[in-house]
């Protein structure tokens, strides 16, 4: 009754909401503040850009009125700038394609290891008993905190860095695939065995199609992971990489290039999560039907 | 007459009891439970919530072991799920990533049946279950009463000696509900196949059975078999005659002590 009330309120101030109410029968209701109701695309994505927009009005007005110190936030003008002299003159996309490097083999081999070992636990107490208190406890142990470690064991050289992103994604991507596989309903299973599939071939024709899409989006999740683990991994010990770069600028007092190089990073991670996402769902329409 | 032939499923004396734990107490579930199904027979079992019909109907799929007793198959003891007795669940048990024929073929595929072949009788399937033109949908674009049709024809698509059916239409509407016991005592007319039904609906084990078997609540035991004496082909109004307004009344008083039994033991 209140809510009515307060409507009618609303439409006697307003005289062209009171006709349109009048015309539709129902009075029109103002969705935008109901809790999870949709509001229309464009809206959406007007106040997508605005928030863009708004932050990006406030760094220009505060670098280029000189009310901040440039060496603590350059203009816009700046990183771009020197954006450009990193391309030209550095050779950045060197240290892009050894980042890119790094992390992708890191992490391919975590996936090439710890995707099988994951699908094994979900799928066989046995299995998962083994490795369950291994995993489970090395996982909270922060992969930053190794690096002293595998320095003193494999040097300084590409093998640490990998190394480095292997242990920081490995376990939990083992553990996560292996919750997913452990939820794929029973009833399913039970169907194909009613339908002469083996004990052992349920696991390909069942268990695998099943949890695969769940997979997917750990695998891009934890990817995610690794470009931070990577940067961690090149501020320690490194001469190429994105990281060294903004650790070497750090050492030059080059703020525009330390934010040019965490921009950079950002855009890497925010790519491939995109293309994951858009291949996962062009993948597996049947998990995204209707 | 039908004692005198071999049964297709013998269940004898089979007990299921669920073993406890510390937080739970041990719980016999299937108690003594015997009964004969002849070939072609379409055997519903109606019983309160709770008295052990899943139980039971898992041991004769193989799903679930008995804790003591046996289930025959054409003579044969049976260990562990098979192709050979169907099954089809409640609800949501469709392979989510193949499509409505590809669900049809699983179970052929397993057979070995070549491709042209697992078409053919999938398409043959998808027109008894009247689903044509919903081949290429996937579970997730199709009603709740379609995922069932595709159950029922993804079941006897692979030919079992029996069909067993656990409450394959209480997730559904009433309308949907009546046409969908229709489509299934169609077919079962049509092929002729054995089916073991399980319901707690009164109407639902009158209108499609030879005979009802009725459970007493937990632990279920077996409190009446029942023969149906109405004529094949049963039109749906055939719900409205004395005769099986009869039935309905007979059952529903002796569903009724029971689930009065169950409800007072859970005081
Ligand atoms: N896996 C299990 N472990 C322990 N107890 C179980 C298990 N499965 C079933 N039970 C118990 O066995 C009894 C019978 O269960 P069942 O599912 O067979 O009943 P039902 O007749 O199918 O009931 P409904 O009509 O509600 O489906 C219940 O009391 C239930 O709690
Ligand atoms: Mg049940």
């Amino acid at each position: 009754m209140e809510k009515v009330a307060k409507k009618q309120g609303i439409a006697e101030q307003a005289p062209l909401l009171q006709l349109q109410s009048q015309q539709n029968g129902t009075p029109k209701r103002r969705k935008w503040l109901q809790p999870q109701e949709n509001i229309p695309y464009h809206l959406y994505l007007w106040i997508s850009v605005s928030s863009i927009v708004i932050l990006f009005a406030i760094w220009s007005l505060l670098t280029y009125s000189g009310i901040v110190d440039p060496l603590f936030l350059p203009t816009p003008t700046e990183i771009i700038q020197s954006g450009i002299t990193l391309f030209t003159e550095f050779g950045f996309i060197n240290d892009i394609a050894i980042t890119i490097y790094r992390v992708f083999a890191g992490f391919l081999i975590a996936v090439v290891i710890g995707l099988p070992l994951g699908i094994l636990m979900g799928t066989f107490k046995v299995v998962e008993a083994f490795f369950e208190p291994i995993i489970s406890s090395i996982r909270y142990m922060p992969a930053s905190a190794f690096i002293p470690l595998f320095i003193l064991w494999i040097g300084v050289g590409e093998m640490e860095k990998i190394t480095i992103i292997f242990v920081g994604t490995f376990f939990s991507l083992v553990l996560m695939t292996a919750v997913e596989v452990s939820n794929v309903r029973r009833e399913l299973l039970e169907a194909a065995y009613t339908l002469g599939t083996s004990t052992f071939g349920v696991l390909r024709s069942v268990i695998l199609p099943a949890a695969i899409p769940g997979i997917m989006e750990t695998i891009r999740l934890i990817l995610g992971w690794a470009w931070s683990y990577i940067i961690v991994a090149e501020l320690v010990a490194s001469a190429s990489g994105i990281g060294s770069l903004i650790l070497e600028s750090q050492r030059m007092l080059k703020t525009s290039n330390i934010i040019f190089g965490i921009l950079t990073i950002g855009a890497l991670g925010l790519l491939s999560d995109l293309i994951l996402k858009v291949a996962i769902r062009k993948m597996f329409p049947w998990n995204y039907g209707r | 007459m039908m004692s005198m032939s071999n049964p297709k499923v013998r269940i004898d004396n089979v007990v299921k009891v669920f073993s406890g734990s510390r937080k739970h107490a041990q719980v016999l579930a299937v108690d003594h439970v015997s009964l004969d199904i002849m070939t072609n027979e379409f055997i519903t079992i109606l019983g309160p919530s709770g008295c052990g019909k899943s139980t039971l109907l898992r041991i004769v799929a193989g799903l679930e072991e008995q804790s003591s007793g046996h289930v025959y198959l054409d003579g044969q003891e049976v260990h562990g799920p098979s192709s050979n007795r169907g099954m089809v669940f409640q609800a949501y048990s469709l392979f989510p990533w193949l499509t409505v024929e590809e669900n049809i073929q699983f179970g052929l595929k397993n057979k070995g049946v070549i491709a042209a072949r697992r078409k053919e009788i999938a398409k043959e399937y998808v027109e008894l279950v009247r689903l044509t033109g919903f081949e290429k949908h996937y579970p997730k674009q199709l009603s709740g009463g379609m995922q069932q049709r595709v159950a029922i024809a993804r079941a006897l698509a692979n030919d079992p000696e029996i069909l067993l059916l656990d409450e394959p239409f209480g997730a559904l509407d009433n309308q949907t509900r009546t046409l969908m016991q229709e489509l299934l005592l169609e077919i079962w007319e049509k092929s002729n196949k054995t089916i073991l039904f399980i319901t707690h609906d009164v109407e639902e084990s009158i209108f499609l059975a030879n005979r009802v078997i009725v459970m007493t609540s937990r632990p279920g035991r077996i409190k009446a078999d029942i023969p149906i004496e109405l004529e094949h082909p049963r039109p749906y109004n055939i719900k409205t005659t004395p005769r099986f307004l009869e039935y309905k009344e007979q059952l529903t008083e002796l569903i009724r002590e029971e689930s009065l039994k169950a409800m007072q033991e859970a005081k």
